[in-house]
């Protein structure tokens, strides 16, 4: 049984190796839809994983509530540059929203820019002032040395906790534990934790939070104030800034609906005329992104078909014209005791065989190509097995589909035509 | 000798043990009967009476040729013979089963099992080589395996052959691939040859040599043979001649030769 089947099998292999040429460019058409199908569903398995990832370090119970500057109208820039431009999150408004929603922990965050010095190591970063309860709802964890305590910020500490990156770049050389660290020239902080390296995006801004130096947030109020002055192209522009980013992070996922409207309500009321806090909440966007994904694998899937149905067709094609050609053989084969099943089964064979080889260069293929995409578009791609197994097994029942016909055909010629035919 | 009886040994599985090597000349056993076959085609609005009315027989170890004009019927009665068409009315027994009124797929066994084909443009498979052809006719029955490779083997060496297994038809001679044709029609042990202008498309020294070899696989191995010709000097090695004309039986020679031969020997 096993040596028949392998027979019928050599013999399609047999069959199509008399056109070469034809039958690899009906094979191509199969070959670039599986690659396609099998790179296109890496590539949307990539982007869908990069975005659970970075949701994911947003936190999905949380709620980020961020100070953004507003946009320069014509008078804030006329306006005398001694006057401070104020925006964003307050003080108090974190404590409302603490009171609004109780059950939920409330983080305060603020970022600053300067320059830090260790030696001859210098680097410009991100100081961003926090509390205790930030490493819990970043779900951060300290790699070394301890995180910031209650202790630290009642008391106005000069201590900093390090991200991973930072560390490296202003102690290459030497364990940073109790050294210290000089801002702007003239703070001196001593180090007493390192971060784990997270890897992710999300940070203060654009600045991953590996790449930033934690301090205590009354530490950071009391040295750098709430105004910052930038100076830029002799000019000077003030900024009055109280809050860069409260988080919220609620008990479950559960409750994130809730607390984001209790959360936009209240911002919305007290920062009405210019939009100058943005809420973002990651679960949202994860559902938004899992919304749109799903509408991308819709199109996909049609791209696909499409490019599979082409495919079909072409083997349609070729065999209808291999039936045509080989009308002859068949009458030989039905004259020497072939039933119509056999020469069904030998085409259907032939037109799987056609196709399958065309799905196995094409899995080939498929399976290379988003490894390009990810060395030359930095995309992240993702080959998921079941999705190699699904667009080899397509290529080969397309194949077989668009067979039937021929076959049929082949086998319900008379044999006497069949015979006759020259 | 050995190699005929591998092909006994062979073929012992089969219900009925008719090898090459058990001759049966002497029996008179009818393997092919027409009793009374008419076919008729419909070609648009006339009825053509492609056969009208033929009765014969074929006995075991026969050479029969079948002759006539174009359009005599001679095609029909091939067709007929050889199980690819079934009769209008009438009976065709083959082996003593009437087979006028089978279904496809069981036409297709009797063609598998009882008949062997040849053709005038020999018809071998191109993609396959000679022992694949060989194989033919045996894989539709299910039975290729070492034993259909030793008996393709040994009839590849019994049509002069030798040793060409692993080539492919269009590497052979004309001669050649009749040969090969030939054998492919004694794979499956048939009942009888049916041939259908065996040497027209062969040169008049390969067409004897084929003839030979039709007339030395009766004499050896009492292969029972019916070819359809036009041409006399073919006709002339077999027993008998049926002539056909309009659809009918216009006469029956007898022995041509074996009269001729009759009578040198008196």
């Amino acid at each position: 049984m096993i040596r028949d089947s392998w027979r019928i099998v050599r013999l399609g292999l047999k069959s199509l190796m008399l056109h070469k040429l034809r039958s690899s460019l009906t094979t191509a058409g199969i070959l670039f839809g599986v690659a396609s199908v099998i790179a296109m569903l890496a590539v949307g398995e990539g982007a869908k994983r990069e975005a659970l990832e970075r949701f994911r370090d947003m936190g999905v119970s949380n709620l980020i509530a961020r100070s953004k500057k507003p946009a320069e109208t014509q008078s804030s820039s006329s306006q005398s540059s001694w006057t401070a431009l104020a925006y964003g999150l307050l003080y108090s408004e974190a404590d409302l929203i603490k009171a609004s929603i109780p059950d939920a922990e409330v983080v305060r965050i603020r970022e600053i820019k300067r320059p830090m010095m260790r030696g001859e190591y210098f680097h410009t970063s991100i100081i961003v002032g926090t509390e205790p309860k930030f490493l819990k709802v970043a779900s951060m964890t300290v790699r070394e040395g301890r995180w910031l305590s209650d202790t630290d910020n009642e008391r106005l500490m000069n201590v900093c906790v390090l991200g991973a990156t930072l560390a490296r770049m202003l102690f290459p050389l030497e364990n940073p534990m109790d050294q210290t660290v000089l801002v702007s020239g003239n703070d001196r902080y001593r180090v007493v934790g390192i971060l784990k390296e997270q890897g992710r995006t999300a940070g203060a801004g654009s600045t991953p939070y590996d790449e930033c130096m934690f301090v205590p947030i009354n530490t950071s109020r009391r040295r750098f104030g709430d105004s910052i002055t930038t100076r830029s192209g002799g000019s000077f522009s003030r900024e009055r800034v109280e809050l860069n980013e409260v988080k919220v992070m609620m008990q479950s996922s559960d409750e994130v609906p809730a607390g984001a409207r209790i959360l936009r309500d209240l911002l919305d009321s007290k920062h009405k005329e210019n939009s100058d806090v943005v809420v973002t909440v990651p679960l949202e966007l994860l559902r938004q992104e899992e919304e749109s994904k799903r509408m991308f694998n819709i199109v996909l899937a049609v791209i696909a078909s499409i490019s599979l149905l082409v495919g079909g067709i072409g083997i349609m094609n070729v065999m209808l014209a291999t039936v045509t050609e080989r009308t002859r053989e068949i009458g030989i084969r039905r004259a020497l005791g072939a039933k119509k099943k056999h020469i069904i089964q030998q085409f259907l064979v032939e037109a799987g065989v056609l196709s399958a080889l065309g799905g196995i260069v094409g899995v080939l293929i498929g399976i290379a190509l988003p490894f390009g995409i990810t060395y030359y578009f930095e995309q992240q791609t993702h080959i998921l097995p079941q999705h190699v197994l699904l667009a080899f097994c397509i290529s080969a029942g397309v194949g077989i589909v668009f067979g039937i016909y021929p076959a049929w055909r082949a086998a319900n010629m008379d044999p006497v035509d069949a015979l006759r035919h020259e | 000798m050995v190699a005929a009886e591998m092909v006994a040994a062979a073929d012992a599985t089969t219900a009925e043990n008719r090898t090459l090597t058990a001759p049966q000349k002497s029996s008179d056993d009818i393997i092919a009967e027409f009793v009374d076959v008419h076919r008729h085609y419909q070609m648009g609005d006339n009825l053509v009476r492609a056969l009208n009315g033929v009765s014969m027989q074929v006995k075991r170890g026969d050479y029969l040729t079948i002759m006539g004009r174009s359009g005599s019927g001679k095609s029909t009665m091939l067709n007929l013979l050889g199980c690819l068409d079934r009769p209008t009315t009438g009976e065709y027994r083959v082996g003593g089963r009437d087979v006028s009124k089978l279904s496809d797929d069981a036409l297709s066994d009797v063609r598998g099992t009882e008949i062997g084909f040849i053709f005038q443009s020999f018809n071998l498979i191109p993609q396959l080589t000679v022992l694949e052809n060989l194989e033919v006719p045996l894989f539709y029955q299910g039975r290729v395996g070492p034993e259909s490779r030793k008996k393709a083997e040994y009839l590849a060496d019994r049509v002069g052959l030798g040793q060409r297994l692993e080539h492919r038809p269009l590497e052979l001679s004309g001669g050649q691939q009749q040969r090969v044709a030939i054998a492919r029609a004694l794979m499956n042990d048939p009942l009888f040859l049916l041939a259908d202008e065996a040497t027209g498309n062969l040169d008049s020294n390969t067409e004897s040599e084929i003839l030979n070899l039709f007339d030395d696989l009766r004499e050896k191995d009492g292969i029972t043979i019916v070819m359809v010709t036009h041409n006399p000097t073919v006709a002339e090695r077999a027993d008998r001649t049926l002539w056909l004309k309009d659809g009918e039986v216009e006469k029956l020679i007898e022995n041509h030769r074996n009269a001729a031969v009759a009578g040198e020997h008196a």
